[in-house]
């Protein structure tokens, strides 16, 4: 007997999208009927998905959860929670926190974490150097047994190419992958957005394109060196994205992932000088985000991933120059994707959850639903309009509140379960 | 008022000047702008026709003085030029219209500040009555009862293309 | 309203100012040199940035205007225990001034105080970004010497890249009709002058002699200036007006400089105190520019 029958929607399956009704139940999907399945009485819950588009639920690379050391910004528990009111069912928690997750301990914290909460997988990933300080490196082999599969010291790059040259020998043999924060602390030069006409008349210190995409480069060497896995975070150049399309196409083990605000908001709109649009990369020209997008469109970019970043209201809420970099994405990640690029239903699920599910190697997440399969499943209405206004995550530093999206997310299913309904987690 | 009571008005006031300070010796018109400072020209001219003198001419812009800036827009300042210094002379204020004296009273204010005057008169074109403050005009063209509710507005050649004094209801055109 | 920076101001509003500024020259030359424009307003200096020059001519302007005048520096005060610029200026705001001028040393700071408090905000330098009433008291010095600023060359010469006073010169210089030319090694120039309506140059000795004012920026000496040219001597050979170039010099043409100045390294020591030098007329001009600019902003009550 089924636990939930989603009846009436269009299921994006392996082979393209269907009009079918998909039977959960035993935490797996047990059945999809094409056309109009039998539906037994009193067979679970009865959820009416017409016009609705079911997809796998969402895997997110790249998320800041504060927990432990800054739970004032977010906590795994709140971040959960924006997660499946975002339709993710899988979250990578970044490593920058207080301790630095660099020791298998620490990761098995945020692990633990997750299975109390229990609303999505909260995936810890493992720092590259100890203490984040990019001199030494963490404890790889106590972090791989602890599962972490994603090394990166996300927030600051590991500049030391010697160091990196090891850690990726290192973690070739246990199929890690480095994910490299690309800014080169010399280019960048303190830079508080993206160096270009606007910083120039603003007067703001700028951070070069320049600064992301020679790391990438000389990473990009490494990796021959050393055949190690390799993902660029947060790419937000087109150089990055021409660097990346060339790797490929050397048969080179890499991939990308984009940021929604990249896709969305070029330098334009610090002009206003308002905090809310600071962020690490910073918001490029209006030439790097359409490359972005068609990169993402091509698949050049594998993902996209939201770096939510959160920070309180009074942190946010100073000059520019001032504030920290950053803004939450999770509950918009979908919304934003689905208005910026001309990405189908099925590519977009597939830059959301496929992709990012192989690259971070789960093996529940990130599956096109089919008999047997793990009901992590995501349901959105995709053409419907939305405007954000309230959130899940302790934070609002969102540059989102107020515009019009597409998209918004209806139902998350954590392993069987329906865990967010109407604005509130499903007891 | 026609331009000639206007010229009869300012050639009388000229001699009462002349009159009382013994042949305007020591004696500086100050016209507050905008229409005074045609006035203040007009009598020194008046003055000079009939007495050996050339009496100075200075121009006041009191738009720093007023008590009700907040209801006023920022508007252009005029001038405001002493060609001579102030101190113990007879300085005579000249302005078209007086009303309410607050012009008056900013204008003494903006007086004191340029210096220590032996006296201060008012010469005026037009009194309508209706004062708000304790002043009064030493030299007047013409008194001219009026009520409240109605407007009076001084035309100069040298401002306006013609030349006279009308009432209007308020909110009629001019 | 606020004053924010030159931008958003069109030609009317800049003129409205200069002419502001021309009248109360005169009052500032009158025996009582105070007018009772402002009585009864009070006006808040909120610096951040210690600067006593600047801060000691808003301070004679609000007064020549008979504005009261609150005076806020950080040192010793409540931020030194961490007090953040939001909670310091609605602090303050809660004294009940009419105005608040801002000098912070991040760029935007006097637009997010303009929004925190909603009150009319005087941005009196902010980071790199603009300093409006700099440029208003230099558009003022020039125009009092030429009559007017259409069709001048002015050069600006220095540490453009860094500097607000370049941004809002630029600004304004432009609006009133002049010609600007941008002058320092490429390390100095803007990085990107895409949006800047001026042309550039990197060599002083090329432009020297069209030039009706040459306008010095401060090199920030005391940082030393080793990461954006080789040495002070090498930046003093190229673009140092020295007597040399002085001498090159249309002789009608004069030298501007917002001083503080470094003398023998942006300016020759003789050129400095050449009477074409309108330095001082610069830091005179400076009280009459800022009360237009306060009598313009509280002077009435306009729409918009």
């Amino acid at each position: 007997m089924a636990d939930y029958v989603l009846a009436g929607g269009t299921v994006l399956t392996a082979n393209g999208p269907i009009e079918a009704d998909v039977h959960i139940a035993n935490q797996v999907i047990e059945a999809i009927g094409p056309g109009d399945p039998p539906v037994a009485n009193g067979a679970g819950e009865r959820i009416d998905c017409t016009g609705l588009t079911i997809g796998p639920g969402l895997v997110d690379l790249h998320t800041h959860l504060r927990e432990p050391g800054q739970e004032w910004k977010e906590d795994i528990e709140s971040g959960s929670r924006a997660a499946v009111a975002g339709g993710f069912t899988a979250i990578l928690a970044m490593p920058n926190t207080n301790p630095p997750i660099d020791s298998g301990h620490l990761a098995r914290y945020v692990s633990d974490r997750s299975a109390q909460v229990g609303l999505c997988d909260v995936i810890p990933t493992g720092c590259i150097t100890e203490s984040m300080a990019g001199e030494g490196l963490a404890h790889l082999d106590e972090l791989t047994a602890a599962g972490v599969r994603v090394f990166t010291d996300d927030g600051v790059t590991v500049a030391d190419a010697g160091l990196l040259r090891r850690a990726m020998e290192y973690l070739v043999e246990r199929d890690g992958l480095i994910a490299q924060h690309a800014e080169d602390p010399g280019l960048a030069g303190g830079g508080h957005m993206h160096e270009g006409a606007v910083s120039s008349w603003l007067g703001m210190a700028g951070l070069a394109a320049e600064a992301e995409t020679t790391i990438v480069a000389r990473d990009l060497t490494l990796v021959r060196m050393t055949g190690c896995r390799y993902h660029v975070a947060h790419a937000s150049t087109a150089g990055t994205v021409a660097l990346i399309e060339a790797a490929k196409q050397e048969g080179l083990p890499v991939t990308a992932e984009v940021a929604p605000h990249h896709l969305f908001f070029s330098d334009e709109a610090v002009r206003s000088m308002d905090p809310v649009y600071k962020m690490y990369p910073p918001l490029r020209t209006q030439g790097d985000v359409e490359t972005l997008r068609e990169g993402l469109e091509t698949g050049v970019i594998d993902a996209v991933a939201t770096d939510h970043a959160p920070h309180a209201a009074h942190e946010k809420d100073v000059p520019f120059e001032e504030a920290p970099r950053g803004v939450i994405g999770l509950e918009t990640a979908l919304g934003v994707v689905r208005t910026a690029t001309g990405l189908d239903a099925g590519a977009i699920f597939d830059r959301m959850s496929v992709r990012p599910a192989e690259i971070a190697g789960l093996d529940r997440h990130g599956n096109w639903p089919a008999p047997g399969v793990a009901a992590n499943l995501a349901v959105f209405d995709m053409d419907a309009q939305w405007t954000p206004d309230g959130f899940q995550s302790k934070s609002t530093n969102s540059p989102f509140i107020g515009l019009q999206l597409r998209g918004p997310p209806q139902y998350p299913f954590f392993e069987g379960k329906l865990v967010w309904r109407d604005g509130k987690v499903e007891q | 008022m026609d331009a000639s009571d206007i010229r009869r008005a300012l050639h009388r006031i000229a001699h009462e000047i002349t009159e009382q300070t013994e042949g305007a010796d020591g004696v500086v018109l100050v016209g507050i702008h905008t229409r005074g400072v045609p006035l203040a020209n007009r009598l020194r001219d008046a003055i000079g026709s009939f007495e050996e003198a050339w009496v100075p001419v200075g121009t006041l812009d009191i738009g720093l003085y007023r008590d009700d800036l907040a209801d006023r827009p920022v508007t252009n300042l005029a001038k405001t030029s002493l060609p001579v210094d102030i101190n113990d002379r007879t300085v005579v204020l000249v302005d078209d219209v007086l009303y309410t004296g607050r012009t008056v009273r900013a204008a003494l204010d903006a007086l004191a500040d340029f210096g220590r005057p032996a006296a201060v008169r008012l010469a005026v074109l037009v009194d309508r009555g209706h004062r708000q403050l304790p002043i009064r005009p030493d030299y007047v063209g013409k008194n001219l009862p009026t009520a409240a509710g109605e407007r009076v507005s001084v035309h100069l050649e040298d401002t306006d293309a013609q030349e006279g004094v009308w009432i209007h209801q308020r909110g009629e055109d001019e | 309203m606020s004053f924010l920076g030159i931008e958003g101001h069109d030609r009317a509003d800049l003129e409205v100012i200069l002419d502001l500024a021309d009248e109360f020259t005169e009052v500032l030359n009158r025996p009582i040199p105070r007018v009772p424009a402002l009585q009864g307003k009070t006006v808040a200096h909120v610096f951040y940035e210690s600067s006593t020059r600047t801060r000691l001519s808003f301070e004679r302007a609000a007064k020549a205007l008979s504005a009261d005048v609150m005076n806020f520096a950080p040192g010793g005060s409540s931020v030194s225990k961490g007090e953040s610029l939001k909670d310091t200026v609605l602090t303050l705001k809660a004294m009940g001034p009419d105005l608040m001028v801002v000098r912070h040393g991040s760029a935007g700071a006097p637009t997010r105080v303009a929004a925190w408090t909603g009150l009319p905000v005087v941005n009196a330098g902010d980071g790199a970004h603009q300093h409006p009433t700099q440029a208003m008291l230099d558009s003022l010095t020039i125009r009092r010497r030429f009559g007017k600023l259409d069709n001048l060359r002015i050069g600006i010469v220095g540490d453009i890249r860094h500097s607000r006073v370049a941004r809002s010169n630029v600004a304004a210089f432009t609006t009133l009709g002049a010609d600007v030319v941008l002058v320092a090694p490429r390390t100095l120039l803007p990085v990107d002058s895409r949006e800047w309506p001026v042309t550039l140059s990197e060599s002083l000795d090329e432009v020297i002699g069209d030039l009706d004012v040459v306008y010095l920026l401060r090199i920030q000496a005391e940082r030393g200036g080793a990461s954006v040219f080789p040495s002070l001597p090498e930046y003093v050979s190229r673009f140092g007006l020295t007597n040399r170039r002085f001498a090159a010099m249309n002789p009608e043409a004069v030298v501007m400089h917002p001083g503080p100045m470094n003398r023998g390294i942006e300016i020759a020591d003789s050129v400095a105190d050449d009477e074409r030098a309108l330095v001082l007329d610069q830091v005179a001009n400076g009280v009459a520019a800022r009360m237009a600019v306060l009598f313009w902003l509280l002077g009435g009550e306009r729409s918009g």
